[in-house]
């Protein structure tokens, strides 16, 4: 059959460490993804196309069904929500934790706790766990800010190596979350590809393995 | 408010305009017509009713995607439907009452608080058929017929149909010995799949091994129709329920194949959507292109013991609107019509009146110039391909040049 495939991959660290999982199920993109400013491309497959674009936004293709499979991150799909979409496979790449943090030796907060962070849903979804009201302030970017300006008391963000927050004079808390990359497939692609889908999902499982 | 924002509707809250309405006008009474060939009675249900003949037995889904308001004259609460197939199980168990079959269709709008997915808006038309009194299998493989022949009057006929069944999984919870807190977090991993979080969540030693094993299995044994084979050697040993439910699926996969040899079919044994209504086969229609299912529908008996008499189930719905779209995003080839002068003569109008019986006509109101194309008398006008012209003694019919 004809059919075509279209793989959305997420943008910058993401995609390097995908590229040699996907080159592993004989997926090579035919042209230097990092040097050209094309958002679509053609692979040595010729079924198979991919898409760069914002993890953020990965979500969101696949369940258009705008593309049939993506590649996000764990935290994304905890905040998006993952109506719709089928996650088979953890890629095990660009692994980190997502966590609050606050500034070194703060004193105890009294009253309304108030977080900034980019994930709304989930720090809504941890504080309350936690058994602590919160008032979520949403900020795009440089959450360490937030305390050290008195924004907020508290930030619940993505923590790699730790060092950002360290310069910043803040430290790491509570772990809510370990976070990797997940394969995303759409449900209807599921079903009317299955056969080259699972091909693609078995080849990436090995790769992982 | 500025002048900008007076016109503005509700986001996810569209309309139909000339000629889209038109073409889902068009297309809603052929499914009807060709329904109705297949012993199926219209009913159209009130568009608003109390919340609680509204959501009985349907769960949270559909109470998060029901618009309420207070009734003003009880106090009690009301909602606007955003499904019509609890409606037609009341109407069967509480209004008809009959003992055998009871076959029912509706096409109907109904309104949704959020839009169900991505691919469609807050205000579908719901077109569906319900089959109560039968709880044998033909009445399932008559809905997915059904189904099938709507589907393909409606110029969608290389559809994928998707068949699972909630006893497998029903089945196996129950003898997998997890807690109720495990219970919702695999439920939740199995509909996405999650091999990862499944893997995580049945390594719990306490749990029944073997179980536990069959449900991470059934979660990658979707596929063709080889799938069948899968899953019945996975479930081997498996209580009667589940066995069960896996015989039923691949009879009702063989009876399709009988009908519709060239039907692509598929299975998914972790499909749990509507698990909290759904009680034996589930099923959907994909086409392709499109990122969600086009049909669906399934079994949900005992709906009606809520309303006074306890009766087998089964049924489908679709959205017109998204099967008109799926047709020809364009719209629809639509017949023409014939233009008339503007004219007192009164053999023009007997002669418009007889040809209004058959074919549409539109009559100019002003007297313009005809011939000037630059004062259309209005956009109908372009519908018009031929044009009542007076030759001798009579009007005829001409080709509009």
């Amino acid at each position: 059959m004809g059919e075509t495939l279209t793989i959305a991959l997420s943008k910058g660290r993401i995609l390097k460490e995908t590229l040699p999982l996907i080159a592993a199920a004989g997926i090579e993109p035919l042209e230097d993804i990092s040097k050209s400013r094309k958002l679509i491309f053609d692979t040595t497959d010729s079924r198979v196309k991919l898409i760069i674009i914002r993890a953020t936004d990965v979500p969101t293709y696949v369940q258009y069904g705008g593309a049939d499979m993506g590649v996000t991150g764990k935290d994304v799909l905890m905040e998006h929500g993952a109506d719709g979409l089928y996650e088979p496979l953890d890629l095990k790449i660009a692994k980190c934790r997502l966590m609050t943090a606050a500034k070194k030796e703060a004193e105890p907060v009294t009253g309304r706790l108030k977080v900034a962070t980019k994930f709304v849903n989930l720090a809504k979804a941890y504080y309350a766990r936690q058994g602590i009201q919160a008032d979520i302030i949403k900020l795009y970017g440089a959450m360490e800010l937030a305390p050290i300006l008195g924004l907020a008391d508290e930030i619940v963000d993505i923590v790699d190596t730790g060092n950002t927050l360290k310069a910043n004079g803040l430290e790491a808390r509570e772990l809510i979350h370990t976070i990797s990359t997940r394969l995303v497939v759409n449900r209807a692609s599921m079903k009317m590809k299955h056969d080259h889908i699972q091909s693609i999902i078995d080849l990436l499982a090995k790769a992982v393995a | 408010m500025t002048v900008s924002d007076r016109w503005l509707l509700p986001d996810g809250v569209d309309e139909l305009l000339p000629p889209g309405a038109r073409v889902v006008e068009q297309l809603r009474r052929r499914l009807l017509d060709n329904i109705f060939n297949w012993g199926y009675e219209l009913i159209t249900p009130p568009m608003i009713e109390y919340i609680e003949s509204l959501l009985t037995g349907t769960g949270n889904d559909l109470d998060l995607q029901t618009f309420k308001v207070t009734d003003q004259l009880s106090g009690r609460l009301m909602g606007v439907r955003a499904d019509i197939t609890p409606q037609a199980a009341r109407i069967d168990a509480h209004c008809l009452q009959h003992q055998g079959v009871t076959r029912l269709c509706y096409a109907d709008a109904v309104l949704h608080t959020r839009p169900a997915h991505l691919l469609t808006n807050r205000c579908p038309i719901q077109i569906g058929c319900e089959l109560f009194g039968e709880s044998s299998l033909s009445a399932d493989v008559e809905v997915i017929s059904l189904m099938l022949d709507t589907l393909k009057l409606a110029g969608l006929e290389k559809v994928h149909v998707d068949l699972a069944h909630v006893g497998i999984y029903r089945g196996l919870i129950s003898k997998a010995g997890l807690t109720a807190d495990s219970e919702r977090a695999v439920f939740d991993a199995l509909r996405r799949k999650s091999i990862p979080e499944l893997d995580e969540l049945l390594s719990d030693e306490s749990a029944n091994a073997d179980v536990t094993r069959m449900l991470r299995e059934m979660a990658n044994a979707a596929g063709g129709i080889d799938a069948i084979m899968n899953i019945k050697s996975i479930v081997a040993g498996a209580s009667q329920e589940v066995l069960n439910a896996v015989d039923q699926l691949e009879h009702i996969c063989t009876q399709l194949q009988q009908r519709y040899p060239n039907i692509q079919l598929g299975f998914d044994f972790c499909e749990l959507r509507g698990y909290n209504y759904h009680t034996g086969l589930v099923f959907s229609a994909y086409y392709p292109g499109f990122g969600q299912a086009v049909a669906q529908g399934g079994r949900y008996n005992s709906i009606g013991t809520e309303f006074g008499s306890d009766r087998p189930a089964t049924g489908f719905s679709a959205d017109l609107k998204i099967l008109a779209s799926l047709v020809s995003p364009n719209g629809v080839e639509l017949p023409k019509g014939i233009l008339a002068p503007c004219d007192d003569d009164p053999s023009l109008w007997s002669a418009i009146s007889s040809l209004r019986e058959t074919e549409r006509v539109v009559q100019l109101l002003s007297c313009k110039d005809e011939s000037d194309a630059s004062l259309p008398d209005s956009s109908v006008e372009f519908e018009c391909d031929r044009q009542l012209v007076k030759e001798n003694d009579g009007w005829v019919v001409k080709a509009r040049v």
